[in-house]
């Protein structure tokens, strides 16, 4: 099927010039626009045409372009990645919109994702709480045998999907806490159903629950908002499972 | 256990624990509140309601109970300001219809309406029956030979005479069911008793928990509204 053109479309971004300046709603009108191209590709397009009018491009979060790398985020729309399911920003076509639409465009709204400039917002708060305990401690030393241990398959699967986060930010942002829950979740389920992470798990979930309340995180009532809007459509079993965690290590101290 | 009380999961943990006793109590309650409606002589609630206020557990659990409310109200508040405060920057555009269900996301305001509704049925019922000297005098009625308050009568006037307060409380009714719809499942899921197929299991069985009690509660005043109970 042949792409049709988007004859006009209006575009609400937000600007602002640094972390430290007030930003507000700009609005721009973008021609011709091939509902083949992606949403990064029609800002692409957007940008050209404000450098060619002396005007500052806009600035926005993009690196893999196929959906891997977590970079890519905006709130389009009044919905995290826009309004596909199970996408990133980076894999929504504007084959998704509507001749002559109006798009609102804004960036992760959330206290401990502050805007560094336009619609790209400092995302560290996650690598902060990855930093605190999302991770395995290994000794040095030959490579051990890939079969070494065995791992029942189920629980490899549930690991594996848990380990499909990618960090991008979404769960906070289209949670109305701004809870990071979910991605936290995900990165403590993925290690505490191995072996391998099972011996830290404890220490894990306690300091990576303390790390993600101290960066003012909001607090998960399990609306279910996070995983409809994940990307990578991880469930909020794996919230279950952290607060399963989290509990257990409590109660051994 | 340091910091459990202060860490986000500590709060919700016994935010859960005090909202699945505070469940506990509904059902007790709406068990003892359906007597009103199979006996309209009144004999069944009075013996019930005499029970209750002269058992010795009951005794016991009611400071409980206040403690119970008292907890799931006070930590709800905290962590909802918390929540407010972690997004100093409100959505220009918000489109949540389509990721979650209206009633998970407005539990604060679903409980500050059941807390109001609360407050006007302690005065009306419990002010009147804990503290007759500075209510209204309950009437006296005996029963199989023992002397009792007649408690079906201050119920059964205030519904037989007022539409107003019957409408109150059927509404307090349908938004104690609309918070129930997520609390309950929702207060397992935070207690880390769920998965996937639990899940679906504790979500069905809440709808049909805040269903039975949105309509068992509903159905008393609609009965005496209805002069099914007569004049």
């Amino acid at each position: 099927m042949a792409d049709k053109i988007l004859k006009e479309l209006t575009l609400k971004i937000w600007r602002q010039k640094d972390a430290k300046s007030k930003g507000g709603f700009e609005t721009y009108k973008i021609h011709n626009v091939s509902t083949g191209s992606s949403f990064l590709e029609m800002l692409d397009i957007l940008n050209e045409q404000l450098v060619s009018e002396n005007k500052e491009p806009v600035a926005f979060d993009h690196d893999c372009r196929e959906g891997i790398c977590g970079t890519c985020s905006l709130f389009i729309d009044g919905r995290a990645h826009g309004p596909d399911d199970d996408v990133t920003t980076c894999q929504l076509h504007m084959r998704r919109f509507e001749d002559g639409a109006t798009i609102t465009i804004e960036p992760w709204r959330c206290g401990a994702f502050p805007v560094i400039k336009d619609l790209i917002v400092d995302r560290g708060a996650y690598e902060k709480i990855l930093q605190a305990g999302g991770y395995v401690s290994v000794n040095t030393g030959g490579v051990p045998d890939g079969n070494a241990i065995p791992i029942p398959k189920d629980k490899a699967d549930e690991a594996m999907d848990a380990a499909a986060c990618i960090g991008c930010g979404a769960c906070a942002a289209t949670c109305k806490n701004s809870s990071a829950m979910l991605f936290v979740a995900a990165k403590v389920s993925q290690l505490a159903l191995l072996p391998q992470g099972k011996v830290e798990a404890a220490r894990r979930a306690k300091a990576m629950v303390a790390k993600m309340d101290e960066l003012g995180f909001g607090n998960c009532t399990n609306t279910g908002a996070c995983e409809s809007e994940c990307p990578k459509s991880i469930s909020i079993e794996h919230i279950a499972r952290l607060n399963r965690e989290f509990l257990k290590a409590k109660l051994k101290d | 256990m340091s910091n459990f009380l202060t860490s986000s999961i500590g709060k919700k943990f016994i935010l859960s624990l005090s909202g699945l006793f505070l469940i506990a109590f509904l059902c007790v309650h709406l068990a003892l509140n359906l007597l009103l409606i199979f006996d309209n002589s009144g004999d069944l609630f009075n013996i019930g309601a005499h029970f209750m206020a002269t058992n010795p557990i009951i005794k016991i659990v009611e400071p409980i109970l206040a403690i119970g409310f008292i907890l799931h109200i006070v930590l709800a508040s905290i962590l909802t300001i918390q929540n407010q405060k972690a997004r100093p920057i409100k959505y220009a555009r918000r489109n949540q219809g389509g990721n979650c269900e209206w009633s998970s996301r407005n539990m604060y305001i679903l409980g500050a309406v059941v807390l109001i509704f609360l407050a006007v049925h302690l005065y009306n019922f419990w002010w009147n029956i804990k503290f007759p000297t500075l209510g209204t005098p309950l009437a006296e009625t005996t029963v199989d030979g023992v002397a009792m308050e007649d408690t079906y009568l201050l119920v059964s006037s205030l519904f037989k005479t007022s539409v107003v307060y019957c409408l109150l409380y059927i509404l307090g009714g349908i938004f104690l069911g609309l918070h129930l719809t997520h609390g309950f499942w929702s207060a397992f899921q935070s207690i880390g008793f769920c998965n996937q197929i639990w899940r679906k299991r504790l979500e069905c069985l809440a709808k049909i928990f805040a269903f039975i009690i949105a309509v068992g509660f509903c159905i008393i005043p609609l009965y005496f509204m209805l002069g099914f109970a007569g004049n």
